[in-house]
């Protein structure tokens, strides 16, 4: 039952970071690749009428993760204090961004909204792999399942550094990469030309970045975390998500003719997943490793709500995320194509 | 403002109370949005059914604003149980995270796809569709509200649970959790103070609309939905809604009872204190205008009924702010009052075809605007401080539910950044809303919800 909440909840994250992923993305890309202002429109009209349903993503992630694993939830969330409230922050900030900036026409009023979009967006996605990076790496747990840690200290990978190191700042350029070439993947897919070429370059470009970032945490992940090595070798059959994820990476590759926009966008998603997968799968049985003694780690047993709230949470979760998954799927129908002319202008 | 706890419950209380004025305008602009997108569905000739969908527009307008807001609000507060409620969070995650989880799985999904529709999608969609978006968004919030009110239902009368060896609250009844009697009525009383506001701000619009001599015919459509819905709705809020919810205090919270009432010493046929300042050193209340033996009947339905006061109960199971207690419970009691005057005396106005013309009605509806904003929040105000010393009444403490190794200087420190982002969001807000009421519905280009130029 805790094995299946773990996937449960991987899944919820995994969501979240392909859906909301595109929309960060498209902030970071959109001040490169858009020039004129309706091209900025296009781009932000792109993502309008669900980048609002893709963030409820992390909202009912959230809410799993704490329901099926409150000591997971509230050991986190208090032990990365300060990161998670700037997150809050920028949350506020992009929303605000997208949602007001069309309201008022002026050169003072949408290039304001521009930036702080795009800043938000490029800082967000930082932050989101630092994240991952430390429940790879692990945390300083103590005996009564908390931890905190500053911002930074001295940036080496111990259990006396802080949230942003070595490692983990290279996962969140990791992940920056990734998502701005997911974004300018998407608004390839969704608009027309000029745009769509200049952002298919500009995918084509990062996917080199991606590509050396993704080595770099490969390489660096196994080092620093051993148990990933013996959760690999224990369980071979996790190879596949390595996989996934390489073949993502390599679609994406393939995929370069404005025939295979879509293809191309859903390799990247499947990179995502893959990459998602294979942390998961490397950290479990652990929630949150610990970094001090290993037998302090919260793992999917120490950290689990008791048995019948995970019964019956799973009878309304299911048909609850069947529907969501139906709504998801009739929005990006109606809105799907590439935008028309007249619906840029919006 | 050096203790962790302080910051902690002023960080909550500033940046739910911030949160919760944007909710309860869009859920009671749901309900009345889905209204006039049913009357324009219904309308016989196209004059009639454009003069409602060009309402509707308008006030989808106003609802995207409100709801953005709302959201951005909104998505601190789920993740500060986690944040600053630490030990709370991990000792009844197992009971409170259900009703959260099934607000994001259940409402906020339905909630953003028909917004996303209704918003953007009238012209894609026909008028059927766009119809049944209204609803969905109106069911969408509704269903929001009802997972929140069954959380902080629990927070004031745990059902379904019990205490597991290791010290942690493990649900045992899921249909004790969401059919809690208490989650039942606040949910009514919440729910209807919402259409309250929602109603209060569309006929003040439409107030201000014929004071200006602007937009007259959309004002008399906006005046007529807001009183009608208004009326009903105060008369709803206080009883049954209200008067429920008071028994549900006064039979399992009757030490809040007394410190609401400033009843400091048990009474056979207790008094209600219309006015007064409380002293808990002196135990008395100054300078009080007092009902007699009102209380009594009011709670138990007996004129000389014996309501205990303060002085029947322990000081350290008092609430720990009565005298903030007090006025808050006394503001929304006295709003309230004042609110259904203006209603009642509106919408016979309105029935006997003079509200339109009655300068000072118009007045009078425009300069309440403030008010249901006001009373809902001492209405919230009263529940929580209420609530202590507890944070779940009578199993957990408020003192011993914060997180362990967030220092009080973290904690000023986002408290601080909270206030200035909220101030800044709080004047682009007001911008915002102060420039689509001055263009007005009119403005509005046929089949473009979103009103961009």
């Amino acid at each position: 039952m805790e094995t299946l909440w773990f996937c449960l909840v991987a899944i919820m994250i995994a969501g979240y970071v392909v859906l909301d992923g595109f929309d960060l993305g498209a902030g970071i890309v959109h001040l490169l690749v858009a020039r004129s202002d309706v091209e900025k429109r296009t781009v932000i009209a792109s993502i309008g009428p669900v980048w609002d349903g893709n963030e409820v993503w992390l909202l009912a992630g959230g809410g799993t993760l704490y329901f099926a694993f409150p000591a997971l939830y509230a050991s986190s969330f208090s032990g990365f204090y300060l990161p998670l409230m700037i997150v809050l922050w920028l949350l506020v900030v992009r929303g605000i961004s997208i949602e007001f900036r069309s309201h008022v026409a002026s050169p003072v009023w949408t290039p304001l909204w521009d930036t702080s979009f795009a800043a938000a967006s490029l800082l967000l996605a930082i932050f989101y792999g630092a994240a991952l990076g430390n429940v790879v790496r692990g945390v300083p747990l103590d005996a009564s399942g908390y931890f905190f840690l500053p911002l930074w200290t001295d940036f080496r990978a111990s259990s006396a550094g802080g949230i942003l190191d070595w490692y983990t700042i290279l996962t969140g350029i990791a992940a920056l990469l990734a998502l701005t070439m997911h974004g300018a993947l998407w608004v390839a897919l969704k608009s027309p030309a000029p745009l769509r070429e200049r952002a298919a370059f500009l995918a084509r470009r990062v996917w080199w970045g991606v590509v050396a970032a993704t080595a770099a945490i490969t390489a660096a992940s196994f080092a620093i975390q051993p148990h990933l090595s013996m959760q690999f070798a224990q369980a071979p059959w996790g190879f596949v998500f390595p996989v996934i994820a390489a073949a993502g990476l390599l679609g994406v590759f393939l995929c370069k003719s404005p025939q295979t926009e879509l293809p191309a966008f859903l390799s990247s998603c499947g990179y995502l997943v893959g990459m998602l997968t294979s942390a998961a799968f490397g950290v479990y049985p652990f929630l949150l490793p610990a970094s001090t003694d290993p037998a302090l780690s919260l793992t999917i047993h120490n950290a689990a709500a008791g048995s019948y709230g995970l019964h019956i949470g799973l009878a309304w979760w299911i048909p609850g995320m069947l529907l969501a998954g139906a709504y998801a799927i009739f929005t990006y129908r109606r809105f799907s194509g590439k935008l028309r002319h007249d619906e840029q202008i919006k | 403002m050096n203790s962790a706890l302080t910051v902690d419950r002023l960080q909550f209380a500033f940046t739910v109370t911030f949160h919760y004025l944007f909710p309860q305008l869009t859920m009671g602009l749901a309900l009345l949005i889905f209204v006039m997108k049913t009357a324009a569905l219904r309308a016989v000739d196209e004059q009639r059914r454009e003069h409602y969908n060009r309402a509707a527009r308008f006030w989808i307008k106003i609802f995207a604003i409100n709801f953005a807001t709302g959201v951005v609000t909104g998505i601190p507060m789920e993740f500060q149980f986690g944040t600053n409620w630490a030990q709370f969070s991990r000792t009844a995650g197992g009971v409170i995270g259900q009703p959260l989880a099934l607000e994001g799985v259940y409402s906020f999904f339905l909630e953003s796809t028909f917004l996303g529709l209704l918003v953007y999608g009238e012209k894609r969609l026909g008028p059927r569709l766009h119809w049944l978006s209204s609803l969905g968004v109106f069911a969408g919030s509704w269903i929001s509200g009802f997972f929140i009110i069954v959380t902080d239902a629990w927070m004031q009368h745990p059902v379904g649970y019990r205490i597991a060896p290791d010290g942690m609250i493990e649900l045992t009844g899921f249909r004790d959790l969401l059919l809690n009697p208490w989650a039942l009525w606040q949910y009514a009383h919440n729910m209807i103070a919402a259409v309250v506001t929602g109603s209060f701000v569309m006929a003040a619009l439409g107030a201000f609309y014929l004071l200006a001599k602007r937009h007259e015919n959309y004002a008399r459509t906006f005046l007529r939905f807001g009183v009608v819905a208004g009326s009903i709705a105060m008369v709803l809020l206080i009883f049954p809604a209200g008067d429920r919810q008071g028994r549900m205090v006064t039979e399992n919270q009757p030490v809040t009872l007394a410190a609401m009432e400033g009843l400091f010493q048990t009474a056979q046929g207790a008094p209600i204190a219309l006015v007064g300042q409380p002293d808990t050193d002196k135990m008395q209340l100054d300078n009080p205008i007092t009902v007699p033996n009102a209380l009594s009947f009011l709670t138990f339905r007996r004129w000389n009924a014996e309501v205990r006061g303060l002085d029947a109960f322990a000081r350290n199971l008092w609430p720990d702010n009565i005298p903030l207690l007090y006025f808050s419970y006394h503001i929304m009691v006295g709003l309230g009052t004042i609110l259904l005057a203006v209603m009642a005396l509106s919408v016979w106005l309105l029935a006997r075809g003079r509200l339109y013309t009655n300068r000072p009605a118009l007045w009078l509806l425009l300069l309440m605007t403030p008010f249901p904003y006001i009373a809902t929040t001492t209405g919230w105000m009263t529940a929580e401080l209420g609530r202590q010393p507890w944070l779940i009444y009578g199993v957990m403490r408020t003192a011993s539910g914060i997180s362990p190794h967030v220092s009080s200087g973290n904690g000023l420190f986002t408290l601080l950044g909270f206030m200035g982002l909220y101030t800044v969001l709080g004047i682009l807000f007001l911008f915002l809303i102060r420039r689509e009421i001055e263009r007005g519905p009119e403005a509005v280009v046929p089949g473009r919800a979103d009103g961009r130029p």
